[in-house]
């Protein structure tokens, strides 16, 4: 297929997703920031008052940057998981791609791009909503851009290949409940590293949603518990790996074709 | 003469283990009606699955006008077009936007798509239906959306499993003329259907398939011939005697 109707098909997928997104915004876009408003105003403005500060930042405001990747997590990997299982197991709809000449690249790319395209929606919404709790500054603001964009991107290729490999509805829930919501809650939304004992903090250090929020928070603060390059080529070497399982899978057919 | 699809001795055994096609083998010349009949479960859908790439083959090949599926997939994809047996678009999306999307998939741009998609709603009488949700059209009108989505990015090679199950007699009877005005165009058409008279109707060539295997192939003339010569009493036509005449289990 040549590049210019590829890029069609790539445009024609990520419409559909985003009409989709704000047809039903009510689920797509509302929940999260209802949920950050009760985040901001239970942890931020009320525990956060009692707690004071944290690495020398107002906890207010160092909770700013990992609540607005909280959501941004689970919404590009929720829109990219549902979107996909329910066109596979439901509608079946998932068939009008694949019977096209639509290489399994571009529909990667398409699936991807609406669930970077809500993740980062959301995440701009529920930075919106902080303003009215506090005035997080940005010290980088270019990063925290890259690590909204990175971040929508890795957990929507997540996504993808949860879509893909689930073969019932329990599949698309068990991952986003027993593995991606300990691991974002574990990756210092609502504390540092350095309130760990060692043993702990060793532990986070294989969390990779750790690395992310610390990126994110360091565009914010200017100040983050591990080095910057090191979040940005954890986040750089997960992509690559999510990339080539969910192109692997759909050249393949696993999860799609009997 | 060039052929639209030619089958080589294709086997599908599921991962359970059932052989859904035993060696299927079967040559559709470009320009043809052909039907391809049998009973539940004797391996019609999976074999069409197959040629559209949406089941894996155990072994054997397949082109379409010339075009291995295995060496060039998308290139003889973009030939074909697919009417599948369950409606299978999204329910909560219009039928005009169903059908542009489709032809999106084909890297078809929306100033043609356009255009192209609201000709073949007005073609199939879906025209005043165009901006309803899709799951509120009716059973037939579903139907018949499912073939101006196969249509859209005009194929030379149209695939139908079952298209008028469960639509009434009227209905049908506008849906064969249609089908057979796009022969006339020059599609090949495969056919498949439990309505053995529709069949008898449209198709010049046809294949039966039972358990796997294809029991009978040839023209509706050679296959009417096969006719023993006694009726089976329940009123249906003589493509119907033979069919149970070639896959009784009795």
């Amino acid at each position: 297929m040549p590049l210019d109707k590829q890029f069609i098909s790539f445009y024609t997928i990520l419409r559909k997703g985003v009409i989709r997104i704000f047809r039903i915004w009510s689920q797509t876009l509302l929940p999260s920031l209802v949920t950050s408003v009760l985040y901001f105003a239970v942890f931020g403005s009320i525990l956060g008052a009692r707690i004071g500060s944290l690495n020398g930042v107002p906890y207010m405001l160092f909770v700013v940057p990992g609540l607005v990747m909280l959501s941004v997590i689970t919404n590009s990997f929720m829109e990219v998981a549902s979107t996909f299982f329910f066109a596979k197991f439901f509608s079946r709809n998932i068939d009008e791609v694949l019977v096209s000449p639509t290489p399994p690249a571009v529909i990667v790319a398409g699936f991807v791009a609406s669930g970077v395209v809500r993740g980062m929606m959301v995440g701009a919404l529920v930075l919106i909503v902080s303003l009215f709790f506090a005035l997080p500054s940005v010290a980088h603001p270019f990063i925290v851009l890259l690590f909204l964009f990175l971040s929508s991107l890795v957990f929507a290729l997540g996504g993808l290949v949860n879509g893909i490999y689930a073969k019932n509805f329990d599949g698309i829930s068990i991952v986003p409940t027993f593995v991606l919501t300990p691991l974002v809650y574990l990756g210092g939304v609502f504390y540092s590293i350095h309130s760990l004992p060692p043993f702990w903090q060793n532990v986070s250090l294989a969390n990779p949603i750790f690395y992310l929020i610390n990126g994110f928070r360091y565009g914010f603060l200017g100040t983050s518990d591990v080095s910057l390059t090191t979040s940005v080529l954890v986040l750089l070497g997960l992509m690559l790996v999510l990339l080539g399982v969910n192109i692997y899978f759909l050249k393949k057919g696993l999860g799609l074709k009997q | 003469m060039e052929n639209a699809l030619v089958v080589t001795d294709v086997k599908k055994r599921y991962a359970g283990g059932t052989e859904a096609l035993k060696g299927v083998s079967l040559t559709i010349p470009k320009g043809e009606f052909f039907a391809l009949l049998g009973p539940n479960g004797a391996g019609k859908t999976t074999l069409i699955g197959i040629i559209t790439g949406l089941v894996t083959k155990t072994e054997g090949s397949v082109s379409v006008f010339g075009i291995d599926i295995d060496k060039e997939p998308e290139r003889a994809r973009s030939l074909i077009g697919l009417c599948g047996q369950e409606i299978n678009f999204d329910p909560w999306m219009k039928p005009l936007d169903i059908v542009v999307n489709q032809a999106g998939y084909y890297g078809i741009p929306r100033s043609v798509a356009v255009p192209r998609a609201k000709r073949l709603l007005v073609d199939l009488g879906l025209a005043d239906k165009s901006d309803q949700i899709g799951f509120k059209l009716s059973g037939g009108m579903k139907r018949r959306l499912m073939i101006a989505r196969a249509l859209i990015h005009q194929p030379k090679f149209l695939i139908l499993d079952e298209p008028t199950a469960g639509v009434d007699v009227e209905l049908r009877r506008s849906m064969w003329d249609y089908l057979t005005t796009l022969t006339k165009e020059g599609i090949t058409i495969l056919l498949t259907t439990h309505y053995l008279e529709e069949a008898e109707r449209l198709a010049k060539h046809v294949a039966i398939i039972n358990k796997g295997q294809i029991v009978a192939n040839g023209s509706m003339e050679d296959i009417l011939a096969l006719h023993d010569g006694t009726a089976s009493g329940y009123g249906g036509g003589k493509l119907e005697d033979v069919f149970m005449q070639l896959t009784s289990t009795t």
